[in-house]
């Protein structure tokens, strides 16, 4: 029998406080997405997709450069002392995963420019001759496709990987102490921008490929998640207290439901299925995952900041 | 703690920082302590208030309702501007009115009620250092009817237990030697939670030194979580467990013989008396065990003298309060503490001579508070007798009541009888500094400028370390509040009395009285405090072993309590017992609150903002309660409370509740406190007079649950 | 340098908030934070009771998880007492500090900065002590250099017995709860 009080109203010791909102799942969804186009989109140019004109390598970087600016808004919108947001930029923390995703996040710019000049939607090529030309020139030379892919590949891992990385490195938090947050984080993001390919995909192949590619993220991810609360459950009594906070505790129906079930089985089943032609390519699949990768961030995020060492 | 030059250390600190800083020495009014203060000000405001190193009562450190003094400035909630009433009393709606037009219309009635019903028909209820001059206005006035309700509603039967038995009373600040104690027991007494400094800092002391604590309360108080022995005794049974304690003295010849033989007197028949009261006895009354009786009796004996049984300060439970006191008294006799080390020592006060002013003019009439002295021992006066007077008009009419800085709907049992009383009166007047409910009730509200923003009379409080303390301004009042000597003043001057106060401001009043005991008001000022030579403090120390009682000695008989007809040494009474579904309700207080007047203080009011009903965790998980949920008392006269949040605890028993007083505002000028938790004033309408000195015992109050939907 | 830390000795402590009072006058505390607070444990059935009362505030870790998390360096150690401490006009407001507490010592402030206990840095360098230290009605708190055998709170932990919060957490605290009694 024991009487726990404090008079302490400080933010995760007064839940009513609560200290990350909505901005930042937000930007984790948006971030991993756009981490994961990075990575297709590299890949496709590594593979000579990007020749077809209606390959979704032609997409791919504006989209990115969009969705990655609205992340980095919400992200901003976060920030309490905003002001002094360029602090970040004076110095590099070593310690700190979020100096290193700042300094990353800056880097990825230019690596989308430089894809996005490499090749450029059809109706920007249309729009500026100039834009056409360079893009000429750099499709005309090999090494510089494969420069841009392998950055491209290589920021977009670290982008869907340092989230992760972040909040595992937040030990008071025991539900995001997990070393497989990071790749978790990295291919559930794979697996959304998979599906957004999936969804914009014009080559019926591409559409086809991104379908079986999709399975197999969501495969992983569901892998990743299971040895994930398993390690937890395995942990001290903090992780495991932590853990129920999906496995029976508040936020098990959401996570089971609307993540694991309509954000990864169901979409498994219905591509499964289209793959093996026994139905129509649909976007619902695409959608489910998509919006299962959005409740996964929400999910995380809140659910984190419950998880705690003291007592309340 | 001082610097070199007598400085306190931080008041060279203060000097030359490059911020407008400044620091004030005064004396704290947040509650009646009168702790030594050190306001700091940066920019001409007040920043924050530190301990006065100098002040033997604070010895530089403050409670924390001391600390956080400064937000009774900034509080949003305070009196602004004199108030004339308009519509019925208790609506409070007022006229803005200036000091001319409210102090002229109190004068004018003043001088009526003087006329048709003689000056005695007013009443003052005043309460701390500021209502010096207001009681000095109404003697000149020439109403012998000044009440306190420190007397009849907190300490009154406890220094009149002391007095019939040692022929003198426990004073404030107790005179307990607490820090040399090496075994102290508190029964009904909360230090931890009742914040009087010196004695909470003389508590930690004597835990340091190791001392053995006993504690006897129905909840596991702070203090109950560091006394070696805790009794959870049934409410209403302290006397069988006093008396008990001390039958084990006595019976196993534990008792300090020499000290008794000595300076005792009627032992013998006491012991007869107390030899019924067994261990055994008291067990099934009380529900403390009869070993455990016997084992802190001998614990007790174990450490005597310096076995302190420390007498409480509100003791107003019962109604049999002053001979429950005397219990105390009798077994701290029993133990040989008073007059010793680690008991009770022997307080002084430095010798300022009083302000030479004209004879007050003598009455005609005694006051009207105890006709035919119906409480015989009452040696102060009582509140609830002059309440009583006003409603009956016996002996005689009561037609005017100035109230100053006390609370009167929540300090005094049964608010409807405080409300019929007041509609009796042609003048009700309320000095205060929120707009407290009974500033509500008010003709006339007068805003008084706060401890911060006034000179008070001099402090000579009876201590161990004898000295004076002055209370003086650190910052101009913000709006039109005034202090209570000018009040006091200006009232007098239109009363055509000017001639009692000869001086035309405090600081000349000060002044004088400083000087003429020739010490240095100029030093005075800058410190704050002077402290005078310090006096022996125990017998062995050359304290005279003189008893002022009929007898000249201990009284363990009292023939003086026998010849008025009142048990001459004390038994064991039956209080009534909650019904079945009932509890009895206790009431303490809030370290951070000072009764009903800090719950606006912004700082104070962070720390604490609602109060709550602590509940046995059993009894409320039978009635589907948690901590958190939210509950409604209900009285045995049908009176319900506001919502009040549960604390749904292991550490209370599970007849009574408990909750700190001061919550459950019901004054609409409280605006953001307005109904937040419950006041136990509003649901205490049972009360009873103890017979020897009309003290109002009331935690006689029962109360159910009413769940809300 | 010194490393500071504090004791505290939880037999006198009555949980009477002085401290937290002290605290936010001293500090200019916004409403509805505290940089220290109070905090009670109960265990047992009525009457076999026994509690602890503490008065906690950031423990000023030697393996400050607040520290590493920092993108901008803004919360940082610093020279003076081997203190944690923030650097306003660095702080972006990111919360990362906050999630990385597991003490929940750290919290916003309306400015925008991550804000927590200084140990009244602005008071030790004046030779004083921290204000909830200095304002202890029942003395129960010590402050002082950990580096320094001679120190008083060295030599309390040296002859009491004494716990820290959560040491399982790996913060490595610098402030010391006294377990046994007095003497």
């Amino acid at each position: 029998m024991s009487e726990y009080t404090t008079t302490n109203s400080n933010p995760f010791v007064d839940m009513s406080h609560q200290v990350w909102a909505w901005e930042i799942p937000v930007y984790l969804f948006l971030g991993g997405l756009v981490a994961g186009m990075m990575v297709i989109s590299g890949y496709f140019l590594l593979t000579g997709r990007w020749r077809d004109p209606r390959s979704a390598c032609h997409a791919l970087p504006l989209w990115s450069l969009v969705l990655l600016s609205l992340g980095m808004l919400a992200l901003f919108l976060d920030l309490e002392h905003k002001l002094y947001v360029w602090r970040l930029y004076l110095t590099f923390e070593v310690t700190s995963p979020m100096s290193w995703g700042s300094w990353i996040l800056l880097l990825v710019y230019p690596a989308l420019l430089a894809n996005l000049f490499l090749t450029p939607p059809e109706r920007l090529r249309d729009r500026s001759p100039r834009i056409a030309d360079v893009s000429s020139r750099m499709q005309a030379q090999t090494s510089t496709v494969t420069a841009i892919a392998v950055v491209n590949i290589g920021l977009g891992i670290l982008v869907g990987i340092y989230t992760g990385i972040l909040l595992s490195s937040l030990g008071a938090r025991p539900l995001w102490s997990s070393g497989l947050l990071g790749p978790l984080f990295l291919v559930s993001g794979v697996s959304t921008a998979a599906a957004l390919v999936h969804m914009l995909a014009e080559v019926p192949e591409e559409r086809a490929f991104s379908a079986r590619a999709d399975i197999g993220l969501l495969v992983t991810e569901l892998l990743f998640i299971v040895l994930f609360l398993i390690g937890l459950m395995n942990a001290s009594k903090v992780h495991q207290e932590a853990a129920s906070l999906l496995l029976g505790g508040p936020f098990t129906a959401v996570f089971w439901v609307l993540v694991v079930g309509l954000g990864l089985l169901v979409p498994i089943v219905i591509q499964s299925l289209a793959v093996a032609r026994r139905i129509g390519h649909t976007p619902v699949a695409p959608l489910l995952v998509i919006a299962g990768g959005l409740v996964f961030r929400f999910v995380m995020v809140n659910a984190g900041q419950l998880s705690h060492w003291t007592p309340t | 703690m001082t610097a070199a030059g007598g400085l306190p250390a931080f008041a060279h600190d203060a000097l030359g920082k490059s911020e407008a800083l400044g620091t004030v020495a005064t004396i704290c009014d947040v509650c009646f302590w009168k702790c030594g203060a050190v306001a700091h000000l940066r920019d001409g405001k007040p920043w924050k208030i530190e301990g006065n190193a100098l002040d033997p009562l604070s010895e530089g450190r403050l409670c924390p309702r001391g600390t956080g003094g400064v937000g009774a400035h900034y509080d949003a909630n305070r009196l602004k501007w004199p108030l004339i009433r308009k519509g019925e009393r208790g609506q409070e709606q007022w006229v803005r009115a200036t000091w001319e037009e409210a102090l002229q219309t109190i004068a004018d009635r003043m001088s009526k009620l003087k006329a048709d019903y003689g000056p005695e028909s007013m009443a003052l209820f005043t309460h701390g250092l500021g209502g010096s001059f207001f009681k000095h206005t109404m003697h000149a006035y020439g109403t012998p009817n000044i009440a306190a309700p420190s007397y009849s509603q907190c300490r009154g039967p406890r220094d009149v237990g002391f007095t019939l038995t040692f022929g003198e009373g426990v004073s404030t600040p107790e005179r307990t030697d607490i820090a040399n104690a090496r075994c102290l027991v508190l029964i009904g007494s909360h230090l931890g939670e009742n914040m009087h400094n010196t004695q909470v800092q003389e508590f930690s002391h004597a835990i340091e030194r190791g001392a053995s604590i006993i504690v006897v309360d129905p909840r596991f108080s702070v203090a109950a979580g560091k006394a070696k022995h805790y009794l959870p005794i049934k409410p209403g049974t302290d006397m069988a467990l006093l008396l008990a304690w001390m039958n084990v003295l006595v019976k196993e010849e534990l008792f300090d013989k020499e000290y008794v033989e000595a300076y005792g007197y009627g032992f013998d028949a006491f012991a007869a008396h107390i030899a019924q009261y067994t261990p055994d006895w008291a067990y099934p009354k009380t529900g403390i065990e009869p070993s455990v009786i016997r084992d802190t009796a001998r614990e007790m004996a174990r450490h005597r003298p310096a076995s302190l049984v420390h007498p409480g300060r509100h003791v107003t439970w019962y109604g049999d309060d002053a001979q429950r006191s005397r219990a105390i008294a009798l077994l701290n006799a029993l133990l040989g503490s008073w007059g010793r080390k680690g008991g009770f020592y022997y307080p002084a006060s430095v010798d300022i001579p009083a302000y030479r002013y004209p004879d007050y003019p003598t009455p005609s009439r005694p006051k009207a508070d105890n006709p035919g002295n119906k409480y015989p021992f009452a040696d102060g006066a009582l509140t609830n007798g002059i309440r009583d007077a006003t409603t009956t008009g016996k002996p005689y009419p009561i037609k005017g009541w100035m109230v100053y800085a006390t609370n009167l709907l929540e300090a005094m049992p049964n608010r409807e009888e405080t409300i019929r009383a007041i509609q009796e009166l042609d003048l009700m007047v309320v000095v205060d500094v929120i707009p407290s409910e009974i500033a509500g009730w008010a003709d006339v509200v007068l805003p008084e400028a706060i401890y911060l923003e006034r000179y008070d009379d001099l402090h000579l409080s009876w201590f161990r370390q004898p000295f004076v303390g002055l209370r003086q301004p650190v910052v101009e009042p913000p709006d039109d509040q005034k202090p209570g000597w000018w009040i006091a003043r200006e009232l007098a001057t239109k009363l055509g009395l000017e001639r009692f106060y000869p001086w035309t401001h405090i600081e000349d009043y000060l002044r004088a009285r400083v000087e003429s005991a020739g010490l240095s008001f100029d030093e005075l000022k800058k410190h704050g405090v002077i402290l005078g030579p310090k006096e022996p403090l125990y017998f062995d120390e050359g304290v005279p072993a003189e008893f002022y009682t009929p007898s000249g000695k201990i009284e363990f008989y009292s023939p003086q309590l026998e010849a008025a007809g009142f048990d001459p040494v004390p038994k064991f009474t039956a209080h009534e017992q909650p019904p079945p579904g009932a509890f009895r309700l206790l009431y303490g207080r809030s370290p951070v609150h000072s009764f009903s007047r800090t719950q606006t203080n912004p700082v104070l009011s962070e720390m604490e903002n609602e109060n709550e009903v602590w509940l046995n965790e059993d009894i409320a998980g039978r009635y589907g309660l948690r901590s958190g949920d939210y509950v409604r008392l209900k009285n045995s006269e049908g009176t319900t409370s506001n919502p009040v949040r549960v604390k749904a605890t292991q550490r209370i028993r599970g007849d009574c509740v408990y909750m700190t007083h001061g919550f459950g505002h019901s004054a609409r000028g409280i605006f953001p406190k307005y109904k937040k938790g419950a006041s136990d004033g509003q649901l205490i309408t049972k009360y009873e007079v103890d017979p020897l000195m009309g003290g109002t015992g009331m935690n006689m109050t029962f109360v159910t649950l009413e769940l809300e939907a | 340098m010194a490393r500071f830390g504090m004791v505290i000795d939880t037999a006198k402590c009555v949980g009477c908030m002085d401290c937290v009072v002290a605290c936010k006058t001293e500090n200019d505390v916004p409403d509805g934070f505290c940089r220290d607070w109070i905090a009670t444990e109960v265990t047992g059935s009525f009457p076999e009771l026994s509690m602890e009362i503490r008065s906690e505030r950031c423990n000023m870790c030697d393996n400050p998880p607040c520290v590493y998390c920092c993108p901008t360096g803004a919360s940082h150690v610093s020279e003076y007492g081997k203190l944690v401490q923030i650097t306003n006009e660095k702080c972006i407001g990111c919360k990362a500090c906050l999630a990385a507490c597991p003490y929940g010592a750290r919290f916003t402030h309306p400015d925008g900065y991550a804000d927590k206990c200084t140990f009244c840095e602005h008071r030790l360098k004046e030779g004083k002590e921290p204000a909830c230290v200095s304002v202890c009605p029942t003395y129960c708190m010590y402050f002082g250099d950990l580096d320094d055998p001679n120190s008083e709170v060295s030599r309390l932990l040296e002859s009491r017995q004494s716990k820290t919060l959560l040491p399982e957490a790996g913060t490595q605290p610098r402030i010391y709860f006294l377990t046994d009694e007095p003497k």
